[in-house]
């Protein structure tokens, strides 16, 4: 009976542990498994300043490595995405974004395309107007264009 | 009417030729500062020489100075230095240095064979300030002035042409 009473004891006692162990894995897991994510997803915005056409996620540039763990602390700290990008542009600026801000200097980038889209769109307009006025204006009659066809065929 | 038809696409492509030749000209491993017009970035650093001694950013207020960032295992400091060296014995403006990510020892052996131009040089082995600055390519000079603004930002070797017509009139203009 003891004997019993201490062994279910000991199955409760060992499970509560292990449950209790569960759960602090997976307290102390998932914010770490979080914050690399938000880790990777980040450094893909950013651009490595020596190689230029990588990410700071891809690059294997020293200084990459340097402002990997910069971001790294930076996030540790508390800081959020927008803390940590503007972190990286006041010393870097913009070009460290993949995505740059629109700004007055940035515009013509940002507004660029739609200008040209709706310029070559006027352009196109008009000459549609344009061609759907022409053959009005130039229109022969039929027997006139057939008198003429005529013509140039029994001319050859 | 048939005269600016033909010369619309001519004056769209000789625009497009000037952008691009522009474009063709321009160096995109050159990043403009955002520091240009801001603080230059406080630090307190050790000192190379005297490691027990350290400098930070007030204490070299009230003058228009130099930052160079130089380490022992950077190539093209190596090009840069002996217009360093003639720069400080013209004494025109003074040369701090910022030792990036070096090993003591090794930095100390650099200098003693290659001529020591600064006044002081400071360490950064982890790189912390270099961050702080925006240091992206060993060498690179920064002229800060007297309320210790950043004014200029060198990227790369410094040159004759840079010195001359760009860095010393500058710095010329803001120690008056």
């Amino acid at each position: 009976m003891t004997a019993g009473l201490a062994h279910a004891l000991c199955a409760a006692a060992l499970a509560a542990a292990s449950s209790l162990a569960t759960a602090a894995t997976l307290a102390a897991l998932p914010p770490d498994e979080a914050l690399d994510a938000r880790l990777r997803k980040l450094e893909t915005q950013l651009r490595c300043l020596v190689c230029q056409n990588q990410t700071l996620a891809d690059s294997n540039a020293d200084l990459a490595a340097d402002l990997r763990k910069e971001v790294r602390e930076l996030a540790v700290s508390g800081k959020s995405d927008e803390e940590i990008r503007a972190y990286l542009v006041a010393r870097y600026g913009d070009f460290v974004l993949y995505d740059p801000p629109l700004k007055a200097v940035t515009s013509l980038l940002w507004l660029g395309p739609f200008a040209l889209l709706a310029g070559g769109g006027a352009i196109w307009w008009v000459v549609l107007r344009r061609r759907a006025r022409a053959p009005a204006a130039s229109a022969e009659s039929e027997p006139e264009a057939v008198a003429r066809a005529r013509a140039l065929l029994d001319g050859e | 009417m048939k005269a600016w038809r033909w010369s619309i696409p001519l004056a769209i492509f000789a625009i497009l030729v000037v952008f691009l030749w522009i474009g063709l000209g321009r160096d995109p491993s050159l990043v403009p500062s955002p520091l240009i017009g801001k603080p230059a970035p406080a630090f307190r650093l050790a000192q190379l020489h005297k490691p027990s001694d350290t400098l930070q950013l007030d204490d070299l207020k009230g003058q228009v100075w130099l930052l160079n960032v130089w380490a022992s295992w950077c190539v093209s400091c190596r090009e840069e230095h002996p217009l360093l060296l003639e720069l400080s014995k013209a004494n025109v403006v003074p040369v701090y240095g910022l030792d990036y990510k070096d090993k003591a020892p090794q930095a100390l052996a650099w200098l003693a064979q290659n001529g020591d131009p600064y006044k002081a040089s400071m360490v950064d082995p982890d790189g912390r300030v270099g961050i702080d600055y925006g240091v992206y390519g060993v060498p690179e000079t920064f002229l800060i002035d007297k309320a210790g603004i950043v004014r200029y930002k060198q990227i790369g070797p410094l040159t004759v042409d840079a010195l001359n017509n760009r860095i010393l009139p500058l710095a010329r203009e803001l120690q008056k």
